[in-house]
């Protein structure tokens, strides 16, 4: 850690033009951002694609970005965007999708299954709502209440709402499942 | 489960798999071949300009600058033929236009994934003729071609040809999706070269017995000197009106005498023998401004007004502005404020004022300054005096410094105003200094115009050398005044000197009466600089003399028996106050000693501008002059003009 430059100088020197600022930059932050994306989509082959996404927008983006927020915080506010894009897009499909005959529905139920194997806690992370997952992935990733309302726009107090929420929806699907063991996909 | 976060948290840690090893690289891999396509076609998207959605109409336009006047008229014919085709119901089914379209416009964007929106572009194209380059208009697709703007903005075309092959191919399809909505092609028009230079005719030959006396405000600028040197390393000779010899001569310093304590400024003067006619004599005026303690100067105000239209988006314009600006940085003081107020379309605060200690505010600031748009000059100035009022305090020094390629196009009703209100607030303390970046539509006679009016000066930064002579090296001189409205007017002794011309001034001469006018403006002195005016003198009875004397003239008043060459006046203010205070010397004929460094600078600016008076003087003379008096010459500027002169030759001959 010794004089290493900080994330914020790199990404000026990045938004500037540095390549080499970028890549150092991209080699620091991608295992972190990867983890984001995992918790935000809960499956590896989405968290890849994801990332994978937000690293191609990444030097187009990076262009706007000013300095005025640390760079983990504008970073995270990046990838919840994107995972917010992807989700919207995914739904577009999914709704085109429909009706589209067996080949698609057998895919759609194939991708189903693959997301079963994933353990308990981020299956049950995909059921809740989009908001309560986001604050729920930002909060365990040590992201403090108060930068996990900067990056997705609310306040601190609505962090710390939603996580008391999300904690509480966890322990009831928790029970819902005590009760009926069979993991069923259609509890909400 | 617990709902306790730690716990959460640990199974989260537990259940994040690592990322996938391949895919890492590859994502790293594709994210830098991003960054790289992003920074190598900065030039490139904004050339194709092609904004990702509601491209069709772009295709078109790309192929129509592809084309002739005449092949656009055949394609354009066939178009609307294969449209015709297109819309009948047998054709319509087969195309399907709208499915082919939206097809065809997600693979483009897809190619183009990650380039920022640019705006309306103009391609400069390599045919580009000795006066004017050919530049097609464009319009941007949602604009009616009726409504197409003038050209802001040009860069060198670098498409692959692959790249355009396919567009070609593309617009085709387009065309035919489009049917008969094709529009008529846009016709291809001469743009003119918008560059202007403020100059005028060279000052004639005078005959001391009719017009004894010589009038100019002095001037420290030495933008042109710069111009002419970005013209000939590029590999041309630069326009005529473009040199301003007194500029050229004033980049370099001389040797002159420091002034005594308390004075503003010394005077320096000395004859010598004219290097391009044998029988006349240069009298060299130099004036060395005082250098106050660097270390006692008053906190410094400035206000970066900076030019962010689409048309400072080439590497010599912004990203050169950057730099220079982050060389500056480092010569202010803490106590020192910046403020930064861009200009393109509207004008707005990038940076408040910010002391200069926090210099890794203002570096993303400035780095975080990107090209678009047209340019809003007067809001921008207005903004930023503004901005340079709420600063000032008592005892402090306020300037904004103007940067920008000079398209000082929109919102400008009327010049005249706008000198008006520079000039109102030159009254009120706050000055103005203009930084010229980039060549095509340098407006320098504008640049002039506002630093003239607004007591500062005019510079032209083409390289970041001239960033770090300019603000680094005379950023003291550049931003303390040390003395205001300085004029100098010289008399000439009838019975010594019979004809007298002065090289170069020609945009800063004064009428004889404002002399003593105090309200007649003229340049100022920055600490530390030196101003340089040459005269060209015929000694009375020398074969050099051009006009035959008066037959009916009376000759006898001239006082005979002095030694007298001419008399010397020079007015200036101190800074802030009101009334002048005069400066008398006599200038005294001598045994002419010879010529010097300025006299082949002088020699140099003539021949650039094709001067009548050299004679056969040539550039070989000049650069055999300029490197016998070259001197100590410790930071090359001396040996850099010899260079531009070896270039000025080869480049004349052909």
């Amino acid at each position: 850690m010794l004089m290493q430059t900080s994330d914020e100088n790199l990404g000026l020197a990045a938004a500037g033009g540095d390549r080499s600022a970028f890549s150092t930059l991209l080699e620091r932050q991608y295992d972190r951002l990867f983890r984001l994306c995992f918790r935000l989509t809960g499956s590896q082959a989405e968290a890849e694609d994801l990332t994978q996404d937000i690293c191609a927008a990444l030097p187009a983006k990076l262009k706007n970005y000013r300095g005025d927020a640390a760079l983990t915080t504008w970073l995270y506010r990046v990838a919840v965007n994107a995972a917010h894009d992807r989700r919207r897009r995914q739904a577009s499909h999914a709704k085109a999708a429909e009706g589209w005959g067996d080949w698609e529905v057998n895919r759609q139920a194939a991708n189903a299954q693959a997301a079963q194997d994933v353990d308990w806690l981020t299956t049950a992370m995909r059921r809740l709502p989009p908001d309560l997952r986001d604050t729920l992935a930002l909060v365990l990733d040590d992201v403090s209440h108060r930068a996990a309302g900067e990056i997705l726009g609310v306040s601190e107090g609505t962090i710390s709402w939603r996580i008391s929420e999300a904690k509480k929806q966890l322990a009831q699907i928790r029970a819902d499942e005590m009760a009926c063991p069979v993991t069923s996909e259609e509890s909400s | 489960m617990s709902d306790d976060l730690d716990d959460l948290k640990a199974m989260m840690a537990a259940a994040t798999p690592q990322p996938d090893a391949a895919r890492r690289a590859e994502n790293i891999a594709l994210s830098e071949k991003n960054f790289d396509d992003l920074q190598g076609s900065r030039d490139d998207t904004r050339l194709t300009s092609e904004r990702p959605r509601g491209g069709v109409f772009s295709g078109v336009r790309h192929m129509f600058d592809q084309l002739t006047s005449r092949a656009g008229l055949t394609a354009s014919t066939a178009l609307i033929a294969v449209g015709i085709v297109a819309f009948t119901p047998l054709g319509q089914d087969l195309l399907r236009p709208g499915d082919l379209t939206e097809a065809l416009t997600e693979t483009r964007f897809e190619q183009r994934a990650p380039t920022p929106e640019a705006p309306v572009m103009i391609e400069q194209t390599d045919a580009g003729q000795l006066s004017g380059q050919i530049a097609v208009e464009e319009a941007a697709p949602t604009e009616s071609l009726a409504d197409m703007a003038a050209p802001t903005t040009r860069t060198t075309p670098s498409i692959a040809p692959a790249a355009q092959l396919r567009s070609r191919k593309q617009v085709a399809q387009d065309g035919i999706a489009m049917g008969g909505l094709t529009a008529e092609p846009p016709m291809p028009q001469v743009l003119p070269d918008t560059e202007t230079f403020a100059n005028a005719d060279a000052s004639p030959v005078q005959v001391v017995a009719d017009s004894p006396v010589s009038t100019f405000s002095i001037d420290v600028d030495t933008a042109s000197y710069a111009v002419i040197r970005n013209s000939l390393t590029q590999g041309k000779i630069p326009p005529r009106e473009a040199v301003r010899i007194e500029e050229m001569v004033n980049y370099f310093t001389y040797d002159y005498a420091a002034p005594a304590d308390g004075n503003a400024f010394q005077p320096t003067v000395s004859v010598t023998q004219t290097p391009w006619n044998a029988h006349t004599q240069l009298v060299q005026i130099g004036l060395q401004g005082a250098v106050p303690a660097v270390a006692d100067r008053p906190p410094l105000n400035l206000v970066f007004l900076i030019d962010t239209s689409g048309s400072m988006d080439s590497a010599n314009k912004l990203p050169l502005l950057k730099q220079s600006f982050r060389l500056m940085l480092a010569q202010l003081r803490p106590e020192d404020e910046v403020s930064i107020v861009t200009y393109a379309g509207s004008a707005g605060q990038v940076l408040a004022p910010t002391a200069a200690g926090e210099r890794s505010t203002i570096l993303a600031a400035l780095n975080n300054l990107g090209a678009g748009g047209s340019t809003a000059g007067q809001a921008g100035l207005q903004q930023a005096y503004a901005t340079a009022a709420a600063m000032s305090k008592e005892g402090e020094v306020s300037r904004v410094i103007l940067a920008t390629d000079g398209d000082f196009n929109v919102g400008l009703s009327d010049p005249e105003a706008l000198k008006d209100f520079i000039a109102d607030k030159r009254d009120t303390g706050t000055y103005l200094s203009v930084l010229g970046f980039g060549r095509g539509n340098l407006d320098d006679a504008t640049m002039q115009a506002l630093a003239q009016n607004g007591n500062g000066t005019a510079s032209y930064i083409d390289t970041l050398s001239e960033a770090q002579k300019v603000l680094v090296d005379q950023l003291t001189g550049a931003l303390f005044p040390i003395a205001n409205d300085v004029k100098i007017q010289v008399e000439f002794n009838p019975a010594a000197v019979s004809e007298y011309r002065l090289i170069g001034y020609e945009t800063r001469a004064l009428r004889r009466e404002d002399f003593n006018n105090d309200k007649v403006d003229a340049g100022d002195i920055g600490a530390g600089h030196q101003v340089t005016a040459l005269y060209e003198v015929t000694p009375v009875g020398s074969p050099a003399r051009l006009n035959d004397p008066l037959r009916y003239a009376d000759q006898d008043t001239a006082k005979s028996g002095s030694d007298e060459l001419a008399f010397l006046r020079l007015r200036y203010k101190a800074p802030g106050e009101d009334t002048s205070q005069l400066i008398e010397t006599p200038i005294v004929a001598s045994d002419a000693s010879d010529a010097g460094f300025a006299a082949a600078m002088a020699g140099f600016g003539q021949l650039l501008r094709d001067s009548d008076y050299t004679g056969t003087w040539s550039y070989g003379d000049a650069i055999a002059l300029a490197n016998a008096t070259k001197g100590a010459d410790p930071y090359g500027y001396r040996a850099e003009a010899v260079q531009l002169m070896r270039l000025a030759e080869s480049l004349s001959r052909k």
